[in-house]
Order: C-alpha cells, then sequence, then structure tokens
C-alpha cells in the first residue's frame, strides 16, 4: 500500500477551494514521472516493437488492445507485469526478444500517458461547419426572421462571436454570461405581478417557486410577493422563450445549415 | 487494572452501548415500511411507501420543526479516524448529504463520502462520527450505509468497504472492493439482504461493472456477477464487436437494488457502456448487461432474467435508476412486477418473475434521441442523435430525463412517481479517431437551458404520464427525490429550496418550508408514538413532527 501522495492530490484541493463544486476531479494514483531520456529510449523501442499492434498512442491499433485502459497495464508499475507477457507472449501477440531493462524502458514510455476519460490534448479543435449557407438564409427567413434581421441586431455577428462553435450554440440559447453574453447583450427575464385589486409591479425576475415571487423594479428595489396557487396573478416574460418553442423543431440539418449562414454575417 | 474494575467497566460500556444503539432485528428487513428505515429504500421494494398515517392531509398544515442538527466533515474533536489514504477528503465535494439515512431503534445513520455519523433520532445530537482518510478517488456522493444486526457498512471513494460496530463507530474491519489502479470509486450504499452485504462501484475508465455479495462478519467475498462479458463463453458476448470491449464495456452498479423475498431475487439497473460517447467497432452491437434490468438470485449471484431498456447506449445515460417492485393489477389480472423510470425518457413495467416486458412509456416529451420503439418495447437509438462533429441536438442531457435521486410508488394512488426535467444539449464529437476515446471522453457537450422541471406521476398499467407539476421559472434541474405515505401524502424537495407535501392523486400543494435547500430524499419513522418527517439540506438535517 503506497503512502505516497501524488503530486497531483496536493493541486486539487486548493483549485477546488476556488471551484466550490459539488463534484471533484478524479485523484487516482499516479506514477512518478520518469527521466526524459528513459522516456525517449522506451518510445523508440516501442516504435520498432510495439506500435504496429497496439498505435502510437498505445490506445490500440492492428489487432493489439488498447494498453492505457488494460487491467495488468494500470497495475504495472516499472515493467514488472509487462516483462512476463513480452517474454512469453500471450494469446495472438508473439514474444517479443527484449531484455527486462528494456521491457522497464518501455513501461515508462506507456505510463507517461495521462490515463482518464477525459484529455484535453486529445481535444483537438475540428471544423464544425458542414452546413449549406444558402440553405441557412432560407431557415434564418423561416424561423428567425420575424425578431432579426442579418442587416440590423444581427450585422456582423460573425466578427463579434468568431467561434462558429459558439455561434451555433448561441442562436440556439443566447448566453447572459461572459464574453459572448456582453456581445449578445440579451435581456432579462421580467414579471408582472397582478394582485385582486389589479395592482400591478413589474420588473427583472430574481426569485420564482410555488410559494414567492422576487423581483427587481425599475427604482432598484427588490420586492417580494407570498404565492398562494394563482393569487396574485404571476406572469414571466421570457425573452428567450421563441428560442426555447424552436428547441423541440429544429432539425441537425437546419441548424448546421443556419451556422453556415450566420457565419457569413460579417 | 484489577478483575472488579475490568467488570464494571464492561458493564458500563455495555449499558452505553444499550443507550445508544440496539441491533437491527433482520424480521423488520421484509416488514413493509414503517416505524424504522433500515435499509436504503426503506424496506427492500423500493416503494419509499411508508405505513405510517399520523401525519396526513387533515393535520400536515401543522407540522413544525422539532430538531436541526448540523455536521462537520473530516477530522478533529472527538472524531474517529480511519483509512489507508493521507488526503483531507473532507475538502473533496463540498459538505452535501445526498444520502439515504437509517432510523433503526432511536438512532439515525447517515453518511457522507469519508463520513458516517450516528444521532439520535429525537433531537438529532452527534453519539459519534467516523472519518476515513482517503488515497483519492472519484469523490462524487456517497448514498448511504447498509445496517445487519450491530454492524454498519460503508463504501468509500478509494474502493473499500468499511465494517463499524453501530454502538461506538469503532472501525471492525475494511475491505478492498475494487481495484484502484484501474480507476474504480464507489459509492453505493450496502444492501443487506440475509447474510449478504451487497456492493457495487463506479468507474469512468472502460473497467468492468459488477456486482458483489460479501459476507457480513469477515467482508469476504461470497459471490460476483460482471454486468459485461469478461471472458470467452460468457452470455452476451455476442452484443460486442470483441472480447477486448466486452471486458472494457462498464455497466458499473453504484445504486442499490430492490429485493424479493419470495423469488430471493436482487433486482438492480446497470450503468451505461463505454467509451460512453463513441462508437468504436469493439462495442458494435446491444453491448449486454448495460443499461439493463438484471435480477440475480441473492444466494447464488447467478442471473436469472435481464431486461436491457436501453441497447447500446451513446450518451452516457445509466440505468441505474431504482427498479420499484409493485404487486398490482395488470390487465384485470394480479401480477407481481417491477418499474424503472429511466435516465433516457423512458418508463417500463416489467414482470418480475420472468423479465417478460408488458410497457413502455415516454414520460419526457422531449426525449428525442430514439427512432423507433421495437418489438420487445426497447427505445431503438438514431445514430445521428449521437455525439457527431458538427453537434447534435439532443434531449435529455447528460444529467438526464431522471437521474438516481429516489423515485416512489403508491398503492393508494397506483402512480409512480419520479422528478424529471426536459432539457436539451448540443453533444459534439471531439475525438474522431474510433481508437480514441476512453470512459466519459470523446465529446463536448454544451447545455441550452430547459423546457422545464417537473414532480411527475406516471401510471404503471399504461406508461402514461396522469399528473405532472411544473416547478415556476425558466431554469431548471432534477429534485432530489421522493417520499409516499399512506397518510396520503407525498413529500419531495422543490427546485427553490423548499421541502413541499403534495397530495398523491393530484399534485395539489399542502404544505411547505423553505429550507434553502434540499439535498436528499425525504424519509419518515416514528419514534414515542410521533411520525417524524426527516430531510437533509446540505449538512443539516431537519426534523418535523406533529405536537
Amino acid at each position: 500500500m503506497t503512502k505516497r501522495v501524488p503530486s497531483a492530490a496536493i493541486l486539487f484541493p486548493i483549485i477546488l477551494a476556488a471551484q466550490a463544486v459539488a463534484q471533484s476531479p478524479p485523484v487516482f494514483p499516479q506514477r512518478s514521472p520518469a527521466a526524459p531520456a528513459v522516456v525517449a529510449r522506451g518510445a523508440a523501442l516501442y516504435s520498432v516493437h510495439c506500435n504496429f499492434c497496439h498505435g502510437s498512442d498505445a490506445r490500440g491499433g492492428e489487432g493489439g488492445p488498447n494498453l492505457l485502459r488494460s487491467e495488468l497495464v494500470l497495475n504495472d508499475q516499472k515493467g514488472e507485469l509487462m516483462f512476463p507477457v513480452v517474454e512469453n507472449g500471450r494469446g495472438e501477440m508473439p514474444k517479443i526478444n527484449l531484455t527486462r531493462g528494456q521491457v522497464s524502458d518501455i513501461a515508462a514510455f506507456v505510463h507517461s500517458f495521462e490515463v482518464g476519460g477525459y484529455d484535453v490534448s486529445r481535444m483537438v479543435p475540428l471544423s464544425i461547419l458542414v452546413g449549406d449557407a444558402k440553405a441557412g438564409e432560407a431557415v434564418f427567413k423561416a424561423r428567425c426572421a420575424s425578431c432579426h434581421s442579418a442587416m440590423g441586431d444581427l450585422k456582423g455577428i460573425a466578427l463579434k462571436i468568431p467561434d462558429p462553435k459558439a455561434l451555433q450554440n448561441n442562436f440556439l440559447m443566447p448566453t447572459r454570461s461572459g464574453r459572448v453574453g456582453s456581445v449578445l447583450n440579451v435581456p432579462a427575464t421580467t414579471v408582472t405581478v397582478t394582485d385582486g385589486a389589479g395592482r400591478k409591479a413589474e420588473g427583472t425576475l430574481l426569485r420564482i417557486d410555488d410559494f414567492i415571487v422576487t423581483l427587481r423594479n425599475a427604482d432598484g428595489e427588490q420586492q417580494t410577493f407570498r404565492r398562494d396557487g394563482d393569487d396574485p396573478k404571476v406572469e414571466i416574460h421570457d425573452p428567450l422563450k421563441a428560442h426555447r418553442d424552436l428547441l423541440p423543431v429544429y432539425t441537425d440539418r437546419e441548424i448546421h445549415d443556419l451556422t453556415a449562414y450566420l457565419v457569413t454575417l460579417k | 487494572m484489577r478483575k472488579p474494575e475490568k467488570l464494571l467497566l464492561a458493564w458500563v460500556c455495555l449499558l452505553c452501548g444499550l443507550a445508544a444503539a440496539q441491533p437491527l432485528d433482520p424480521a423488520l428487513l421484509t416488514k413493509p415500511l414503517g416505524e424504522s428505515w433500515p435499509t436504503y429504500s426503506g424496506d427492500y421494494s423500493g416503494k419509499r411507501y411508508s405505513s405510517l398515517t399520523q401525519i396526513n392531509p387533515s393535520n400536515v398544515r401543522n407540522l413544525t420543526l422539532a430538531w436541526v442538527s448540523k455536521v462537520t466533515p473530516g477530522p478533529g474533536g472527538r472524531t474517529i479516524t480511519g483509512g489507508e489514504g493521507s488526503l483531507d477528503g473532507s475538502v473533496f465535494g463540498g459538505a452535501n448529504i445526498r444520502a439515504s439515512i437509517l432510523e433503526v431503534n432511536g438512532t439515525l445513520y447517515f453518511s457522507m463520502p469519508d463520513n458516517a455519523w450516528a444521532a439520535d433520532a429525537r433531537d438529532g445530537h452527534e453519539l459519534w462520527h467516523y472519518f476515513w482518510k482517503t488515497r483519492g478517488g472519484t469523490h462524487i456522493g456517497n448514498r448511504g450505509l447498509g445496517m445487519w444486526g450491530n454492524w454498519l457498512y460503508m463504501e468509500t471513494p478509494d474502493d473499500y468497504l468499511i465494517c463499524l460496530d453501530a454502538r461506538t463507530g469503532k472501525e471492525r474491519w475494511h475491505k478492498e472492493i475494487a481495484n484502484f489502479n484501474q480507476q474504480y470509486f464507489s459509492t453505493m450504499a450496502p444492501v443487506v439482504i440475509g447474510n449478504h452485504v451487497i456492493v457495487g462501484t463506479g468507474n469512468d475508465l472502460d473497467e468492468p461493472g459488477y456486482a458483489q455479495a460479501r459476507d457480513p462478519e469477515t467482508g469476504d467475498v461470497q459471490w460476483t456477477f460482471y454486468t459485461v462479458p469478461t471472458k470467452t463463453g460468457d452470455a452476451g458476448l455476442e452484443t460486442w464487436g470483441s472480447l477486448d470491449g466486452a471486458k472494457h464495456g462498464a455497466g458499473n452498479v453504484w445504486i442499490p437494488g430492490s429485493y424479493d423475498p419470495e423469488t430471493h431475487l436482487y433486482i438492480f439497473g446497470t450503468g451505461n457502456p463505454t467509451p460512453a460517447y463513441t462508437n468504436p467497432a469493439s462495442r458494435a452491437g446491444d453491448n449486454l448487461y448495460t443499461c439493463s434490468i438484471v435480477a440475480v438470485n441473492v444466494d447464488t449471484g447467478k442471473m436469472a432474467w435481464y431486461y436491457q431498456v436501453n441497447p447500446h447506449d451513446t450518451h452516457d445515460w445509466d440505468s441505474t435508476e431504482t427498479p420499484v417492485l409493485v404487486d398490482g393489477e395488470f390487465n384485470g389480472k394480479p401480477r407481481k412486477m417491477v418499474v424503472h423510470a429511466d435516465r433516457n425518457g423512458y418508463f417500463y413495467t416489467l414482470d418480475r418473475l420472468t423479465g417478460e416486458h408488458l410497457i413502455t412509456g415516454k414520460f419526457s416529451r422531449a426525449a428525442n434521441w430514439a427512432k423507433e420503439i421495437n418489438g420487445k418495447g426497447q427505445p431503438i437509438r438514431n445514430p445521428e442523435k449521437d455525439s457527431i462533429v458538427p453537434g447534435s441536438l439532443v434531449s435529455p442531457n447528460n444529467g438526464g430525463a431522471t437521474n438516481w435521486p429516489p423515485p416512489s410508488y403508491s398503492p393508494d394512488t397506483g402512480l409512480f412517481y419520479v422528478p424529471t426535467n426536459e432539457a436539451y444539449a448540443m453533444y459534439y464529437l471531439t475525438e474522431t479517431d474510433p481508437r480514441g476515446a476512453m470512459g466519459l471522453g470523446g465529446k463536448e457537450e454544451d447545455g441550452l437551458g430547459t423546457l422545464g422541471s417537473y414532480l411527475t406521476a406516471i401510471d404503471y398499467k399504461t406508461g402514461k404520464v396522469v399528473w405532472s407539476h411544473r416547478y415556476p421559472g425558466t431554469g431548471g434541474s432534477l429534485g432530489n427525490g421522493i417520499l409516499t405515505t399512506a397518510g396520503k401524502l407525498l413529500f419531495a424537495g422543490d427546485l427553490g429550496g423548499n421541502l413541499v407535501a403534495y397530495d398523491p392523486a393530484n399534485g395539489k400543494i399542502l404544505w411547505h418550508t423553505h429550507l434553502g435547500q434540499v439535498s436528499n430524499a425525504p424519509e419518515t419513522y416514528s419514534l414515542d408514538q410521533h411520525q417524524y418527517i426527516l430531510v437533509a439540506a446540505g449538512d443539516t438535517l431537519y426534523a418535523f413532527t406533529l405536537y
């Protein structure tokens, strides 16, 4: 049983304290990194003897399984479990003539990969632009033009939001926060509260459940009203309602075409 | 120490023990849920329906606070500390009781990751606190404790099963139940059935899922049931592209199942296949027994039947949501059934003796990922709604139309109650190399908001939604679970931090109190002729009663 504190474990509490989220990143056993020269020797040997079957990234190749998620490799520390397999072969894998020290070097290379489902180094940016801009323009006329105009409020939108993925996500459901939010300047959800005598209070919706509604009125004051069923009458004005109502309606084709059109609005 | 002193000390210890806690009578576990709450769902049926009637629609408006009790996780003070690691896990995950709470003979037993407590059920004062120094692992939650006689059982994120003495909180032993190097983490509430402690684990790195029975005295393994094929000749291997794909296919078991004492069947849901979001050739096929309801004989661990609710899942929609045992009428005849509302937006009624499919219903109007329901009642995925490079617009989001927070069933109404959410997300594929993704990797999910969140009531005979209560506002998430009672009440936390009592027949609101948050499913027990309603809100327990 190792008592060593993984280096990542020292960092995570600090990150967590900052995030204050209910979910923490996994802290699973990490091996101390081997010396770069050892990893380089292992990489050279791996490329000659292992690469073809197990892939240059050790995630599997022509016939050989992914090594990173292999039970044997996960339990191996310095090649001690890998060596008998290399020495004797296993299943379709032939025996390979390598010394214990060479396998130890290969192990150092294999263990140098990050092991986990999320690996940001593999999240290469891919172009999401597959749609047809002309078809997208037709979708725009049908779905969007009653509220928006390419020459009006959306003029130059592709310059303001240059990332097509951010543009796509935000025409689907505009965000109110962050950099894109400040570009879009989406109005807040408002609420009108009307009592039995017809007196109205209006303002930005701050909080609502079945028992309370709180708003901030034009004077900047917070007003809270007790709710009892339909008394008082509460009407929520969601500026994104049209976007929300379209979510069950869009086809993915329409979404991709619309994105292809919107990126032309420069 | 001289002999008489030793004897006196032994007597004092025994008396302290008696005052603090008494052993759990195993007969309690097979009785309908009433005065106590001795296992995860209260009783083995998973219904979370209590026979208590003292609190009812005629008096619920007088329900009042009995006590409040706040706990502090982590080491310090009189805390008993154990553990194989060196990490102070109290910093992980925040202080949040999401677990089921046991109530046995006037004592409450509850948990957070790495922490277990006993408290007096009459006023909530702490009797003991146990803290486990962890090696690490995913600290996403702990679903509660199991109990057998005087012994309590808890799983830890770094894959131990710990046995504690319920009278003192002192550790008796701990056993490793999964391989930490393979990135397993363990959250499930152990369930004690006869002389079996059933455990399960989680894993986000393609390692095989399993349910396992252990000896309650020693912790030794009695049987292991893998939810995916792990060797040549295993059943279900034909539903995978390769053996290597199958044995790295996940299907983790992280929520307790239900148990039918008549048939000795332990019935539980299994997790999603992995890689969760991609379609490597190695996982071509239906991927048995992931996303399935599985019935195993509790004495042997042998499978009696299975029903796969979601063949070849591609959205990480675990089917671990509690399967609930219902004895009722179906097509005019009495029938023993099991019902299940899935993260994928569909509801299922099965015959629990045979696994025969009876009903599939759709409780999420937004769910748009299936192209058809096949002859077996299984929704079949539309591959165009997998994660794709330009993005696909899918409901549910990864959180699901529902999730593990416990549902409830009331025999009074014949309705099944479940927290639901109609959220959408764009699912982008970020790993185009079919070999490349592992676990939950290979995609980016961007949330787009929700059409609404609901408390939903479903008729098990038709699979149709009978009523739903929409939580006001434009945001949404899932509630934390539901309790129904023979007092004709339904208790659940809402999204605004209220504990609410509803009429289970129609969703009418009868009582509420604002706690700021509700973090677990409400429970009930009876002591000194008083019925209590118990709920957790983060690091604090609240109990309500009538005076």
